[in-house]
């Protein structure tokens, strides 16, 4: 955000995510709702909206919402009603949308983000279920295709819209909120999270206001940020625009913007001022959904630890620090690698304490796997090549001195490239540790022999000199010399000299 | 020839359902050019059929009371292979992939599909003059409407083209024609019979039922059909008792209700003569009559043009040329391919119910019309529950008038007025029947209504049987070669 407009205007920013639930059916009917597959290979008449069929719930689907408005400390209506939402385009079958409108599934929650060490509690206006619409492939551009193919795959997947309040005041808090939220949604697993496959989509409502005003400002919708990261740019740019907007005394046009992530800036796609009238009205084709406290009681009795009580537990379960703790249960898959991973040292070392094997892993993942994967890429953590008991395997070559930590960091690069076993690897290469003290010592004699220059200096009291002497005994053992032992007898050689 | 009547000669071996469809299709093929009760006849469909049904009974395995009853269904329900158009162009060439379940209930009880029955366009009219292909005439005068918008099977069954059929009532829709065509027409409680398959018009006040020729053959078709589908979650879970076997236990005891309300300036004499003698029969059978009031009846008519529009227009909405039926070639883009699709594809009625939809549902006016008229409708429904408090069934004229003549009633105001006592039961979903009743002097028609509680067939069939076994008017035919 520039300075200039941080003395005059507070930035508003409501979210509104739209998850699609990991159902194995769609919201209304019994057809598949994977990704990918060839185009209206999954559909039915009722997901293409043929004339007379009717809708039927999706009980896993409202199951999945009712979890997540739990987690999300959300109060879950004991009735709810599906609507007709109307408008035309070719990619929606019916020519409306069942949403959920006046009465939706819960409301009034609460998600706590952590932005730059500061905690805060961002509220959740609402949590719905819909549907989703299907796809318009053009031949060409839109401009001058010939013609338009629908794929109606995506037609009916079943969609969970959660609306965050206006609650976030920087483009940094949108993303964390974005972020913390898809873990949660992960965490339960009725999401896989994955934005790029649209399985997690995002708008934003952004206003700016004289800081201290109590009312909002002109908001302005924008749509199409399929990364964290463009939301984040998406929202700097949006906020900057506003501001010299305003700062030039122009008025802000309510309207829906598209963020273009190539080009690095929001443009226009339509004005509200000639929105569409969605025309609701309950969906007649669906009885009203009645949910049981029964239901609720049990659906809560079965959520799985959330990536707030997780980091606790790392912190009192592990020993770990806070910062640590925070960088591993951001994503689900993490948490769990860092996990399996110190259990599996603790096994295989069984002298370490488990804060130890728990530090030990921790700073291994944050320092090289998260170097070469993204900690939020769940199935490239679950299906990294190097698993947590490969990875543990490698740790305990460190702990009993098999190979040094320096030699540890290219076995890692190698296991991760190939998933070969750290054992197999070091037996290979011959990487073990040279730990030998006779074989060492006639390394450390040699290296003092051709050295005198070096040994001079040590004598004229240049502590730094037995540096040199070290980095020419690794060198000469290729990394492999023990670090302690080298100290240890060298120490002992030149004193005795 | 009535179902039960015609399945009983096929077990006494006096006929097959072969020959028994091969007459309808004969009479069809000889009277329908005339009469315009069928969009399709679906004659080799029904053949075949009809001889899986000769082998059952040569067994002596029939599947039931309805095992080679030749029918006819109205052309809003999907048949799987056989073109399903809703009486429009829009929909002239759809085949659906799927069944109605109804269709298949009655497949799975041995029914014989003979066709697919003519209708107003999208089940819009009372006259099934609203047709994109032809309107259909009324077996008992020519020049005369059949009503609507079942009007198809209802003449069909008339004429004796069909041995029975299936209608569909959002807003008098089989009652009606029924009440003008002499024959038996049935609307079940709203989600007794699943609707999954039938091409919606106003989604919550549609219902499938039987038009018969006597109420026997109603009591079984109902049961053919009745019953929950988890295809349709509106469809109701309660049992589905055997109608036909509670038909005999007369009226002694039971307490009929007169509405003050059914009984309106403008209404043709001749009906209230008749359906007051009929309430004397009904009397006379042991049953007890009083005066009920429902004083939202007035409001109700008009309150079924707001909603029933409303669920129409959303309906209607996925008729944009994109993915089945009507595609009007030649548009430059995709809002012009539809809007010349729709303006080319829906006829003037359907047209001028979308617009009045899509009104009352916009912003600025949806509390003022869509919303007032919800309301309105929890009011009737507290009428009929109020009544429902002091009396087990209601009785009533079922409609105002006898048959009209082709374009008698150019103005769509006068005649959506055909229809006021046959809305109150589809905006409360309640059961409600018609049987004949008498004639006209000019030998029309005229029908009398039985109302009932919610999932309370077996009453309103039990009543309609006792009339009808007390009187002659079922057995009258219209004078056809
Ligand atoms: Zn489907």
């Amino acid at each position: 955000m520039s300075t200039m407009t941080k003395p005059s205007y507070e930035v508003v920013i409501g979210l509104e995510v739209h998850a699609q639930l990991l159902t194995r059916s769609k919201m209304f009917c019994g057809c598949a709702a994977t990704f990918g597959a060839a185009p209206n290979s999954q559909t039915c008449p009722v997901c293409q909206g043929m004339p007379g069929v009717l809708p039927v719930v999706n009980r896993r689907a409202v199951e999945f919402g009712i979890k997540t408005a739990l987690a999300f400390d959300c109060r879950v209506n004991p009735a709810c009603r599906f609507a007709r939402k109307h408008y035309y385009y070719p990619d929606m079958p019916k020519n409306y949308q069942i949403s959920q409108y006046e009465e939706p599934l819960a409301e009034d929650g609460l998600l706590e983000i952590e932005v730059d060490g500061t905690s805060r509690t961002i509220g959740i206006q609402r949590l719905h279920l819909e549907e989703d619409v299907g796809k318009l492939l053009h031949e060409g551009t839109l401009e001058t295709a010939q013609a338009s193919l629908v794929d109606y795959n995506r037609s009916g997947v079943p969609l969970m819209e959660t609306v965050s309040k206006p609650d976030l005041r920087s483009p940094g808090e949108a993303a964390a909120y974005l972020r913390a939220f898809r873990a949660v949604l992960v965490y339960l697993g009725v999401c896989d999270g994955n934005m790029e496959e649209g399985s997690l989509r995002c708008d934003a409502n952004v206003s700016l206001r004289p800081r201290g005003a109590a009312e909002l400002g002109t908001k302005v919708e924008i749509k199409n940020m399929n990364s964290f990261r463009n939301v984040q740019r998406a929202l700097e740019f949006e906020v900057e625009r506003q501001a010299k907007a305003l700062g030039a005394g122009e008025r802000i046009v309510q309207e829906t913007r598209l963020w273009d992530a190539e080009r690095g800036y929001t443009r226009s796609m339509r004005s509200k001022e000639f929105a569409h009238d969605y025309r609701y009205f309950p969906e007649p084709d669906l009885v009203p959904l009645e949910i049981s406290r029964a239901w609720v009681d049990a659906i809560r009795a079965g959520l799985p630890e959330l990536p707030r009580a997780r980091r606790q537990r790392f912190v009192t379960q592990y020993g770990l620090p806070p910062y640590d703790a925070g960088v591993l249960t951001q994503a689900r898959a993490l948490a769990e690698y860092h996990e399996q991973a110190t259990a599996a040292l603790k096994r295989a070392a069984p002298s370490l304490t488990l804060s130890q094997a728990a530090k030990s892993t921790s700073n291994w993942i944050m320092s090289e796997l998260l170097h070469v994967l993204p900690a939020d890429d769940e199935a490239a953590i679950r299906e990294a090549k190097i698993t947590p008991s490969r990875l543990a395997g490698l740790l305990k070559l460190i702990e009993n001195g098999t190979i040094s930590g320096k030699i540890a960091k290219d076995v890692f690069q190698k296991m991760f490239a190939s998933g070969e076993d750290a054992q197999a690897i070091v037996a290979r290469e011959g990487l073990v540790q040279v730990a030998d003290e006779s074989a060492l010592a006639a390394v450390i004699d040699q290296v003092i022999a051709e050295n005198p220059k070096a040994l001079e200096d040590y004598r004229k009291g240049k502590t730094a000199a037995k540096g040199a002497f070290v980095g020419q005994i690794m060198k000469a053992t290729q990394g492999k010399a023990n670090p302690a032992m080298v100290n240890r007898l060298l120490e002992e050689k030149l004193s005795k000299i | 020839m009535p179902i039960h009547e015609l399945t009983s000669a096929y077990r006494r071996g006096e006929t097959t359902p072969t020959a028994a469809t091969e007459a309808y299709l004969a009479r069809i093929a000889k009277l329908d050019g005339e009469l315009g009760a069928y969009l399709t006849v679906t004659r080799e469909h029904a053949l075949r059929a009809a001889a899986d049904a000769d082998a059952r009974y040569r067994a002596g395995t029939p599947l039931g009371p309805l095992d080679g009853a030749p029918l006819a269904y109205k052309d809003v329900l999907c048949t799987r292979g056989v073109t399903t158009t809703c009486g429009s162009r829009m929909l002239e060439r759809f085949v659906p992939p799927y069944d109605a379940t109804v269709i298949a209930r009655l497949a799975a009880a041995g029914a014989v599909m003979l066709g697919k029955g003519n209708m107003d366009e999208f089940a819009m009219g009372s006259s099934t003059e609203h047709s994109a292909f032809k309107p259909t005439r009324n077996p008992w005068d020519l020049a005369r409407v059949p009503g609507g918008s079942s009007g198809g099977p209802a003449a069909a069954v008339a004429a004796g083209l069909a041995a029975g059929g299936l209608g569909t009532d959002t807003g008098g829709s089989i009652r009606q024609p029924a009440a003008f065509c002499g024959v038996v027409g049935l609307k079940p409680t709203y989600g007794r019979v699943s609707r999954y398959g039938l091409v919606a018009f106003g989604s919550s006040l549609d219902h499938i039922g039987p038009f018969a020729r006597d109420v026997t053959d109603a009591a079984l078709l109902l049961r053919a059909i009745a019953g929950a589908d988890p295809r349709d979650s509106t469809c109701l879970p309660a049992p589905v008792p055997d109608y036909a076997a509670g038909l005999p236990q007369g009226l002694t005891g039971l307490r009929l209700g007169l509405p003050d309300e059914y009984f309106i300036d403008g209404m043709d004499p001749e009906i209230e003569r008749a359906v007051r003698a009929a309430v004397d029969v009904v009397r006379g059978l042991g049953a007890t009559v009083e005066r009920v009031s429902l004083p939202a009846t007035p409001h109700a008519l008009a309150t079924y043009y707001v909603i029933a529009p409303a669920e129409a227009s959303s309906n209607l909405a996925r008729y944009d040329g994109v993915k089945y039926g009507l595609r009007v070639p030649g548009a430059r883009d995709l809002v012009e391919m539809s809007s010349r699709t729709r303006a080319a594809g829906f006829g003037a009625e359907v047209k001028r119910r979308i617009m009045l939809g899509t009104y009352v549902l916009s912003a600025g006016y949806h509390e003022a019309y869509y919303g007032r008229a919800q309301k309105v409708r929890t009011l009737v429904r507290r009428d009929f529950d109020a009544a429902f408090g002091r009396v087990d069934l209601i009785v009533a004229p079922m409609t105002p008038n006898v048959a009209f003549k082709h374009g008698e009633k150019e103005d769509p105001l006068a005649m959506y007025l055909n229809d006021v006592f046959a809305v109150p039961a589809d905006m409360t979903g309640l059961p409600a029947i018609s049987v004949p009743c008498g004639f006209s002097v000019q030998g029309l028609p005229i029908g009398l209504q039985f109302i009932g509680k919610a999932l309370d067939e077996a009453g309103v069939l039990r009543a309609a049987y006792a009339y009808e076994q007390a009187t002659p008017w079922h057995t009258r035919k219209p004078a056809l070669p």
